[in-house]
Parts: C-alpha cells; sequence; structure tokens
C-alpha cells in the first residue's frame, strides 16, 4: 500500500484512484490551491449573505414604523437609484473585464479596467452618500424612526462592503503593479471579483425590496 | 472631544473589594508568568513557535488552553452565583444586585463563548486535518487570526473587572434593558465589542473547517469514509457559517442603538423588541448544536474505540447528524414561548423542537449498539462517554418537556429551565471536551494523562454535577425564577443550600484536573506513549507519531474503507514490515504574526470603542486593516522540509510503531 | 412571607394583612411551611407549579407529568441498558461475546428510528392540542361569578394593576374574586419582562408599546406568591407581589375601601410612579385615570425613565458613571 508522495494533486490523480477520480472530489485527494481558495471564499459569500438577509428581515419588519415620520414612498429618488444602479453594473462588467485580462495576463487592460471598475463604483458610492446626507439634513435621518434606522442600516451595510471592495481594488492594483500575475495574486484578484459581483446581487435585491417596493402605491 | 473619551478613573473598582482583589490577583499572575517566560529566555521560543504559529496543532493546543484557563473565571462566577442564593434568604447576601447581576451576565457568557466554543474548536483544530489524513487545514494563517481574534474577546471581557463593569442583561443583552436609556453605563458595551470581535474569528473559522472537510482529504477518502468526528465537525462548521453573521447582524443593530441613535429595539420612534429575540435566538438555537455536534462526535469516536469495534449504524449516524444540523434552524421560537404569539404559531415550533429529538435519540441508541458486543476498557475517555450517555438524555427529556408549550408557561425562565439547559451543555458539551482532552492529549503531547486523576475528577464532576442541578430541578417547580440575588421562600433555600454543596464538589473536580495536568508533565517520562497509538485507535490520526511531525503525514495516506488506520493495523498484522515509501520535499506553510499583530489592533480598537476613543478606535481599525495589506505583500507564503529531512523524521517514527504492529495483531 | 396555604373558610379581608419587609423570623415561617405543607414539599408542591389553585395551572400541570411519563419510558430503559452494557461487556467479562464486526442491523436500524418517532408524535399531538386548550388569550368559560378585566403595567420595580370596570387600581397587590375568570391585559411601563403566579398558571411576557393577554381563574380562596419571570434590572429580585383569591363579597368590600382612601392614579402619578423604585408596599389607587391603560400601552405616555444620575436604581449599590 505504497503510494507515490501526493503532496501533489496531480501525481494523486496519475494514481487511479476510484476509476480515475479528480482530485477535490474526496476520492481524488486534496483540491488543487486555486479551488479550494475559490470554494472558500463562495463561503465566506454565502455567509455574507446570511448577514444582508438578516438586515433585510429587520427591514421587512421595521418598513411600517415610521413613528408619524416619512415612509420611503415619499423620500426614494428613483432617479438617484437608477443612476447608482447603472454605475455599480457596469462597474462589475468593467470587473469582468479585468479579471478576463488577468487571465491573460495584460497588466495594461487589466490596470484601465479595474480604474474604470473604481471609478464607477467611487460614482455608486457617492451618489449614496449624497442621498444619505440629503436625507440627514431633512431631518430624516436614521435617528428619525425604527423604518430608516433600518433602512441606513441596510443600504449603508451594503455601502461599507462597496466601500471596502474599493480600498481592496485599489490594493489589487497595487500588488499587481508591485509583483505582476503571481499565482497567489490571482486567487485574489479571483475572490475580489466574486466579491464584486456578489455586491451586485445584493443591490439588484435592495433596489426591488427597498427603493421599487417602497415606491409602489 | 476629550482625548481618553468617557475613561476616567472611576472606572476602576476601588470601593469594590472584590473585583479589586480578583483583578489585581489575575494581573499579578500575567505578569509573573510573563516574567518568568522572558527571565528564562523562552521568549522568542514562544514567539516562534506558538505565537506566530500557522499550524493547526498548536493553535488546537491555545484555544483548547484558552478554554481551560476561562473555564476558571466562569467557575468562579458559578460559586460566587450559587453561595450568594445559599444565604441570601431574607437577606441582601454579599453581592449587592448591580454586582450580581455582572456576575451571572458574565458566566454565562464566558462559559458559551469563551470556554465551550474555543474548547470544541481547538480539538476540531487539532484533530480534523490528522483524521482527514492531510496536513493542515485550508486556510492556515486564517486560522490564526481566528484563534487571535477570539482570545481579543476573552481579553476584553476580562479587562472588564477592573476597568469599567460588564454588562447587568444576563447572557444575551435582551432590550429595551440593554438599550442606553436602561444601562448606560459600559457594561453592554464591553459585551458587544468583545463578541463581535471573536464573532469574526469564530465564523472564519467556520468557512476553514468547511472548505477543508469538503476539499481536503486524503486520496480515497470518499464522504462516507470519514471518521464520524469530521462529519459533525462538518455540520457544526456549516451551522457556523449560516448561524454566525445573523448574531453579526443582531449585535450590530444594538451598537447602532446604543453609538449613534438609531431606533431598532428602543421603546420609541418604533423600535421591536420581539425583534431582537426573534433574530437573536435565529442565531441562539443553531449555536447550542454547534456546540453538542461536535461532543456527539468525540463520544462516537470514544465509544468505538473503547469497545474495540466499528460505531454501530455509520451512515444512519450520518443521516441523523445532518438532519440534526437542518432541523436546529428550525425550532428557535421555543425559546420564547411565552412572548404570545398564539397557539397555532406555539405548536408548531413545539413539534418542531420534538422532532429534533428523533436523530439525536437514534444517536444515544447507535451508541448503545456500539457497546453492545463490545470489549469495553474502563479509560477515562469511556468514562466520560458512558456518563454523557445517561446525564445527556434526562436533560434531553427535559428539554423535550420545556418544548410543549403549556409546560414551558410555568418553567420558562425557572430554575427548571436553568437546570436543563446545564445538564446537556455540562452533561453534553462539557463531558464530550474532556473526553476529548483526555483522548487526544497523548497525541499532542506525547505522554498521558495520570489516569487515577483523571478518573477522581469525572467522579467529582458526576457527582458534583447531580447535586448541583438535580435540586434546581425541583427549586423550578417551586416557582423560583431565573437570576434572583435574593428571595424569600423558604421552600427553596434547602434546595440552594445542596446545589452550592454540588457546586464545591464539581470545584475538587477541576482542583483534581489542575492536579492532573501537572503531575502528568512531572510524570511524563513514565506515561511516555512512543508508539503514538495508546488507546489501539481506529482512524488515521493514531497512525502519526506522537506528537506528529510538522507535516502531520510523510507521504499522505491512501485510504480505502472506514475506520482507515484499523485496517491497516489488521493487514500489517502478519505482514513482512511495509515497503519504505517514496520520500519527497513537502510545502508547510510559514509562520506568521498577522493573526497576533492584527489581534492587538483589534484589542485596542474594541477597547477604544467601548470608552469612546474615537481617535483610538480609528488607529486601531486602520492598523488592522494594514496587518493584512503587510502580510499580502510577502512574497514566500511556504518552507520547503528537505526530502531527507522528511525520510529521517519518518524512519524514526516508524520504528517506533513497528514494535507493537508485528507483536499484537488487533 | 404568606405560602400557598388556604386561609380560614370565611376567607376575609383579615387575611389581607400589609406586606411587611421581612415579615417574621425565619424558623416560625419554617414551621408553618412544614406543617401545612409537609409531604408535597418534597415534590415542589407547596408555593409552586404543581400546586395549582386554577384550571389553567391544572392543566399545564396534568400535560407536563404527562409528558413527563411519556420520556420517562424511553429515558428509564435507555438508562439501564446503558449501565447494563457497559457492564456486562467489560473488557474482563469472558462470557460476553465480543462482536467485532457488528456495526449495521437493518432491524435494530427500524427501531431505533421508529420509536423515538412514534414517541414523538404522540408527544406532538399532545403538544399541538394542549397549546390550543391553554393558549393565553383563551378565554375561560363563563361562570356564576362575573369576570373580571385587570389591566397590568410592569414598571422598575412594580407591579401596577388596574380595575378599569371597578375603577381601583393597586401596586403590588392583585385581588381577585375565587370562581371569577380573569382577562388580563398586559403592557410594560419600561424593559421587558413577565408576569407570573405560579400557582395560577401560565406566565406571559410584558412588553412596552405591546399588550399581551392572559386567562387564569382562582378557583380557591388563598394567598398566592406572584413574580416577575424574566429579568428586568437591579430591582428585579424585589418585584413580587401578592395574589388574594377572595370571596366574591370580600372582592365587593375590598374595592369599595379602596375607593374610599388613597391617591388617585392621573398621568403625573404615573410619572412618578414610573421612576424606578424597588420593594414597593402594596397600596391601592381610589381611581385610574380612563384610558390609562391604552395610553400606557400606546406608548402616549413615555416609558419609564432608566437610572437617574448614570446610577442604578436606589438601594443599589452606585455603578461608575458613563
Amino acid at each position: 500500500m505504497t503510494a507515490a508522495n501526493p503532496a501533489d494533486s496531480n501525481a494523486v490523480a496519475e494514481l487511479g484512484l476510484e476509476g480515475g477520480a479528480a482530485p477535490g472530489r474526496g476520492a481524488g485527494g486534496p483540491s488543487a490551491k486555486r479551488v479550494y481558495v475559490g470554494y472558500g471564499f463562495w463561503i465566506f459569500i454565502l455567509s455574507d449573505m446570511v448577514l444582508f438577509s438578516a438586515f433585510f428581515a429587520a427591514y421587512a419588519v421595521l418598513a411600517e414604523a415610521t413613528a408619524g415620520g416619512p415612509a420611503g414612498r415619499q423620500l426614494f429618488d428613483l432617479t438617484s437609484v437608477a443612476w447608482e444602479t447603472a454605475c455599480l453594473l457596469l462597474s462589475s462588467f468593467a470587473c469582468g473585464l479585468a479579471s478576463l485580462a488577468a487571465a491573460s495576463r495584460s497588466a495594461l487592460w487589466f490596470h484601465v479596467a479595474m480604474a474604470v471598475a473604481f471609478v464607477l463604483g467611487a460614482a455608486f458610492l457617492g451618489l449614496e452618500l449624497k442621498e444619505f446626507a440629503g436625507l440627514a439634513s431633512a431631518g430624516d435621518g436614521p435617528q428619525r424612526s425604527a423604518f430608516l434606522s433600518a433602512f441606513f442600516t441596510l443600504v449603508g451595510c451594503h455601502g461599507l462592503h462597496i466601500a471596502a471592495g474599493l480600498l481592496w481594488l485599489l490594493t489589487m492594483m497595487a500588488q499587481v503593479m508591485a509583483k505582476g500575475f503571481r499565482a497567489d495574486i490571482q486567487r485574489r484578484i479571483l475572490c475580489f471579483t466574486l466579491f464584486w459581483h456578489a455586491l451586485d446581487i445584493v443591490w439588484v435585491a435592495i433596489f426591488t425590496v427597498v427603493y421599487l417596493l417602497g415606491k409602489a402605491p | 472631544m476629550k482625548l481618553l473619551g468617557r475613561l476616567g478613573w472611576d472606572a476602576l473598582p476601588l470601593d469594590q473589594p472584590i473585583p479589586m482583589i480578583a483583578s489585581a490577583t489575575v494581573a499579578v499572575g500575567i505578569l509573573a508568568v510573563l516574567a518568568w517566560v522572558v527571565i528564562r529566555g523562552r521568549f522568542p521560543y514562544l514567539w516562534r513557535e506558538w505565537l506566530t504559529s500557522v499550524d493547526h496543532k498548536r493553535i488546537g493546543v491555545m484555544y483548547t488552553l484558552l478554554a481551560m484557563v476561562m473555564l476558571l473565571r466562569g467557575f468562579s462566577d458559578a460559586l460566587m452565583m450559587r453561595s450568594q442564593q445559599a444565604v441570601a434568604l431574607h437577606s441582601q447576601g454579599y453581592l449587592p444586585p448591580d454586582h450580581y447581576d455582572q456576575v451571572f451576565s458574565a458566566h454565562g457568557t464566558i462559559m458559551i463563548f469563551f470556554v465551550a466554543m474555543p474548547f470544541l474548536i481547538g480539538l476540531m483544530n487539532f484533530v480534523l486535518p490528522l483524521q482527514l489524513g492531510v496536513r493542515d487545514v485550508a486556510f492556515p494563517t486564517l486560522n490564526s487570526v481566528s484563534f487571535w481574534l477570539t482570545a481579543t474577546g476573552a481579553l476584553l471581557v476580562n479587562i472588564s473587572l477592573g476597568v469599567g463593569e460588564f454588562a447587568r442583561t444576563g447572557w444575551l443583552p435582551y432590550p429595551p434593558l440593554s438599550e442606553l436609556t436602561y444601562s448606560p453605563g459600559v457594561g453592554v458595551d464591553y459585551y458587544l465589542w468583545s463578541l463581535q470581535i471573536s464573532g469574526v474569528g469564530t465564523l472564519l473559522t467556520g468557512i476553514n473547517f468547511v472548505t477543508t472537510i469538503l476539499k481536503l482529504r486524503a486520496p480515497g477518502m470518499t464522504y462516507l469514509r470519514m471518521p464520524m468526528f469530521c462529519w459533525t465537525s462538518l455540520a457544526s462548521s456549516l451551522l457556523i457559517v449560516a448561524a454566525f453573521p445573523i448574531l453579526t447582524a443582531t449585535l450590530a443593530m444594538l451598537i447602532l442603538d446604543r453609538y449613534l441613535g438609531f431606533h431598532f429595539f428602543t421603546n420609541e420612534a418604533g423600535g421591536n423588541v420581539m425583534m431582537f429575540m426573534n433574530l437573536i435566538w435565529a442565531w441562539g438555537h443553531p449555536e447550542v448544536y454547534i456546540l453538542i455536534l461536535p461532543a456527539f462526535g468525540i463520544f462516537s469516536e470514544v465509544v468505538s474505540t473503547f469497545s474495540g469495534k466499528p460505531l454501530f449504524g455509520y451512515r444512519s449516524m450520518v443521516i441523523a447528524t445532518m438532519a440534526i444540523c437542518l432541523l436546529s434552524f428550525m425550532v428557535w421560537l421555543h425559546h420564547f414561548f411565552t412572548m404570545g404569539a398564539g397557539a397555532d404559531v406555539n405548536a408548531v415550533f413545539g413539534v418542531m423542537s420534538m422532532i429534533i429529538a428523533v436523530p439525536t435519540g437514534v444517536k444515544v441508541f447507535n451508541w448503545l449498539f456500539t457497546l453492545y458486543g463490545g470489549r469495553i476498557r474502563f479509560e477515562t475517555p469511556v468514562l466520560w462517554a458512558i456518563g454523557f450517555m445517561i446525564t445527556f438524555v434526562i436533560g434531553g427529556m427535559t428539554g423535550v418537556l420545556l418544548a410543549v408549550p403549556p409546560a414551558d408557561f410555568l418553567l420558562h425562565n425557572s430554575l427548571f429551565l436553568v437546570a436543563h439547559f446545564h445538564n446537556v451543555i455540562i452533561g453534553g458539551v462539557l463531558f464530550g471536551a474532556f473526553a476529548g482532552y483526555e483522548y487526544w492529549f497523548p497525541k499532542a503531547f506525547g505522554f498521558r494523562l495520570h489516569s487515577g486523576l483523571g478518573k477522581a475528577a469525572f467522579w467529582c464532576w458526576l457527582v458534583g454535577f447531580y447535586l448541583a442541578f438535580m435540586p434546581l430541578y425541583v427549586a423550578g417547580l417551586e416557582g423560583m425564577t431565573r437570576r434572583m440575588q435574593h428571595y424569600d421562600n423558604p421552600a427553596w433555600r434547602p434546595w440552594l443550600l445542596i446545589a452550592a454543596g454540588g457546586a464545591v464538589v464539581i470545584l475538587a473536580g477541576i482542583v483534581c484536573q489542575i492536579a492532573q495536568l501537572w503531575v502528568s508533565i512531572a510524570q511524563r517520562e513514565r506515561l511516555r506513549d512512543g508508539t503514538g497509538d495508546p488507546w489501539n485507535g481506529r482512524s488515521l490520526e493514531w497512525s502519526t507519531a506522537s506528537p506528529p511531525p510538522a507535516f502531520n503525514f510523510a507521504v499522505l495516506p491512501v485510504v480505502e474503507g472506514l475506520d482507515a488506520y484499523w485496517s491497516i493495523k489488521r493487514q500489517a498484522a502478519g505482514e513482512q514490515p511495509r515497503a519504505e515509501p517514496t520520500y519527497g520535499p513537502i510545502e508547510t506553510p510559514r509562520n506568521s504574526p498577522t493573526g497576533f499583530v492584527c489581534a492587538f489592533f483589534a484589542t485596542v480598537m474594541g477597547f477604544a470603542l467601548i470608552w469612546h476613543i474615537w481617535w483610538l478606535a480609528i488607529a486601531g481599525l486602520v492598523g488592522a486593516w494594514a496587518t493584512f495589506v503587510v502580510f499580502a505583500w510577502r512574497d514566500r507564503a511556504e518552507d520547503e522540509i528537505s526530502a531527507q529531512e522528511v525520510a529521517e523524521i519518518d524512519r524514526q517514527n516508524r520504528s517506533a510503531r513497528a514494535v507493537p504492529l508485528i507483536a499484537g495483531a488487533p | 412571607m404568606r405560602e400557598g396555604r388556604q386561609t380560614d373558610a370565611s376567607g376575609d379581608i383579615a387575611g389581607l394583612w400589609p406586606r411587611a419587609a421581612f415579615p417574621g423570623p425565619r424558623s416560625i415561617r419554617g414551621i408553618q411551611l412544614g406543617t401545612a405543607c409537609g409531604p408535597v414539599a418534597l415534590l415542589g408542591g407547596c408555593s409552586g407549579v404543581l400546586d395549582p389553585q386554577g384550571p389553567v395551572g391544572a392543566g399545564e400541570k396534568l400535560i407536563l407529568l404527562d409528558a413527563l411519563a411519556i420520556m420517562l419510558a424511553i429515558v428509564v430503559p435507555v438508562i439501564v441498558a446503558t449501565l447494563a452494557f457497559a457492564w456486562w461487556f467489560r473488557a474482563s467479562n469472558s462470557r460476553a461475546r465480543y462482536l467485532p464486526d457488528w456495526e449495521f442491523s437493518g432491524r435494530v436500524e427500524l427501531v431505533v428510528w421508529s420509536v423515538p418517532a412514534l414517541v414523538i408524535m404522540f408527544l406532538g399531538g399532545l403538544a399541538w392540542v394542549s397549546s390550543h386548550d391553554l393558549d393565553p388569550a383563551k378565554p375561560l368559560p363563563a361562570g356564576p361569578v362575573p369576570p373580571v378585566q385587570v389591566e397590568v403595567v410592569s414598571l422598575d420595580w412594580k407591579w401596577l394593576f388596574i380595575y378599569p370596570d371597578q375603577g381601583v387600581a393597586s401596586v403590588n397587590e392583585l385581588v381577585v374574586p375565587v370562581g371569577a375568570p380573569l382577562h388580563l391585559r398586559l403592557t410594560s411601563g419600561s424593559v421587558m419582562t413577565a408576569f407570573f403566579v405560579p400557582q395560577l398558571g401560565s406566565m406571559i411576557y410584558t412588553m412596552n408599546g405591546m399588550v399581551t393577554q392572559l386567562n387564569l381563574r382562582a378557583d380557591h380562596p388563598g394567598s398566592y406568591p406572584g413574580l416577575a419571570s424574566h429579568f428586568s434590572g437591579d430591582g428585579f429580585s424585589g418585584m413580587r407581589f401578592q395574589t388574594e383569591a377572595v370571596t366574591p363579597a370580600a372582592f365587593t368590600a375590598w374595592v369599595a375601601a379602596a375607593k374610599s382612601a388613597g391617591p388617585t392614579l392621573d398621568r403625573p402619578g404615573y410619572v412618578e410612579l414610573s421612576r424606578q423604585s424597588q420593594d414597593v408596599a402594596p397600596f391601592t389607587y381610589r381611581g385610574a385615570a380612563p384610558g390609562l391603560f391604552e395610553q400606557i400601552a400606546a406608548q402616549q405616555l413615555p416609558p419609564g425613565p432608566g437610572p437617574q444620575g448614570g446610577g442604578s436604581s436606589p438601594a443599589a449599590t452606585p455603578v461608575k458613571a458613563p
């Protein structure tokens, strides 16, 4: 029952175990790093979705608790939301282009695409901050009612994730600039793009549940 | 803006002797240990081999050590509670209400978050890669970060003893009592930040373990060839991933209420107290299954090893485990039947809570039938297992009783409830942790624990548990509610006196365990185990040396069935010694101070947020972020151990093991 | 402290002596307790949930004991089997058969899954039916004694009982006629807590801004201890009250006595009452402002303030200021 040193999963595949099971499928031995790093990050994204769903649940419970103050119908500006959505979706698209550039190891296009993604993401955040500032200065900040607390927290949590993502984006650009497309940096780029697209999905849920349903008669 | 926020000299409890003496003693103790380490020149070793280690075995030991130290703090709180209640009939006792309230809040918080969780996570950390036949968990540096963030949380809770105060709301801070209006002090803030920070650590652990179990296993180890402990660890880790974000979100909402004047749970402006209950228990119920499932896994390993038989009904156990995992998300409302949700809602959740008793019962029966037909050796771990089987079914029974809503209307929040959950947590989680500790200690350190003291500790814990908690069932039936600082019904007193006596017997058990560790270290040569397999084990961790080399396995084992090591041993008996494998170089993850440094900044940030020292909080946050960026900038993530070195280490281990393998077939 | 023993046959108002802070030497209490409750005390029967004095408590006790009996039928054999197997199959017992490969049996599996499942199905049915029968919001059937409405407000750290039909209110003492269906509507004037009279049955939470409901009945005259059964702050342990179940005539007399003396509970009076205090001796109000309970429940009257001056409640150790 000897085995070749199977520290490398390719060697394991050659062993012809279990009808040639691939690494990472139990019988085939441990997965390659790229596979399990991406997998682990997916699990993290799932946990982040649970976090958001808790805030969505709180929003749903508190949507009517306006404490005599304004409800979404009075406050939301769908035009601004449309612009924010466009910015974010296009930013995601740019991010997708960046990952294609990274796969083909083109530093120029990677940086261009990431820069575009950054600008669009920052535009999204700017529009959102403008909306928040407008509400707060009109006295409809999160301290006004439970509904507004829930609104600011849910949308703000997404905004915080975007802000953290923008910091991460810049860090990835710096890393590629300094060290090129090394294997570990590629894995991080993969994780970043997963994160960025996931935030897009959350935004779709937000503008549906919060803004569209909030504005509905 | 004041430089030190709301921190001032009045934060020190100079007028209260108990916290003053306690914190002074702890501070002196910590300084003494640090001084000894530095003076003996051990600090470089400590830094290199432990504090910056990313090796799952080292991290597992540190988690377990943290848990055992915090057990002493949590148990001191328990002794204080029992003694207060023993004397407080028609009397204020010796603990005024605001102090007593902190004691029971700290007791619960510490025991759940800083004893039970780290103890089991430590055992899972140590054992999982070894049982799966791989070299480490999926994300070793993240593992180190998780541990140190947990330690940060524990540190913050302990700082609250001497600087400021702790929460006075119970271990779950129900609003509006936990809102600023009714708890204006720093106590609830200590609780909130301590748990938010350690909660991040726990979530990362969950992600780490799920990825490891699903994606990193030895060749040939299909799902149905994984040891039972791996299955239960998987279920527990999935629960962590799914439930802890809910805790993070809920505590964040309370933080926003307290810090920024939001209105999630306040009495004013539309806040909804019932929402807190639902959210916190949507986390809280899965949490108790996060605790018990690894313990179930430990018992499966221990019962089967010491009966000399495979675990009975393995597939059934797997199904039962995953069923418990799923069902644990569907029962949360049984924690507040008395909130008035109506008969239909209460009945549905009552029935769901009973349904979860079915797979649990299946597991108990399967352990029973593992014992049947075995040749049981009464080593300490199996004593804990048998004690568990008897004690846990009683606790489970009272749980099912409480799951009947009309019964709960009488017994909710009473000492009956307190007895129930201690019954299942001590009888289940803690006994499991102790069994695992005794069982895997020789693997971690190369020598066994003194068995006489171990058995004495077991009997003290068992007898002490019954003396301490069975009377509380009676007191609950007599109408005594929980968390009472004083009372005036003399009927309750005899039961509380017996319970206090039980706590003293448990104290004797803890003293035995401390003595056991001391004596075992002193007598380690006599207790030495050179074979790596002191218990005639069945799973892969027993095929390594004790302690295993950094890389665990020189060559990843190829698994051909359940109880992988057992079949290896049976084949080996009577055969010629196996040919030496071909050795190759092995890459191991490099140590990193990331975890330690990140946790340092997290502690600074947490403390600063509690005391409203905003500039320091920002500095802490920036520092923590910078730590990760610095970590990301390193060029070498792995060290290489040469094939020759691997060969040398492995040959030594193989020869040590060959003797018992050839000599006696299992 | 009066226990749940029966008062004399007249059940008259003399049984309602004012509650002293520390009522009498412990030894006398102990003897009284012993003679009244001796054998029952062992089962926790004296002032607890196993000594119900009304139909709700009685029904719940029955459910509890039934469920316990059903569960014991499983648990006792499991415990016995565990000890028996562990003993018989010990390694030193050469008479025991060693079955080193026995790890699966279809028949055993069938039993192992079906026995718990059947028991749980039975218990589940019990839980479903009893949850509906004993729903706190379900009114009790009408009887010879007319029902009594009570509005309950939990405060820091005392209980306010408003009798809207009788036009009186009381603090820390709940007087009810024997045999009268009680319809309680409850809210909190501060934090969440729970109302509980163990010998009458179900407890229920009280929450600010919300109204919960509870239906109880006392079928025997007596003095039953009541308490807050959910931790509500530093003064929580003192948040107790007596429930006096008296004859309808005595109840009418009590109402009349309350109406003839004492302050009126108006808005300013309520605001004053809602400030933190503990160990409040029982007293009554000769009247309550109409709709006061609704105003409290709708938060038109603000909930009680928290600790004043950053400290904790009076008569408790000062806490460090924020």
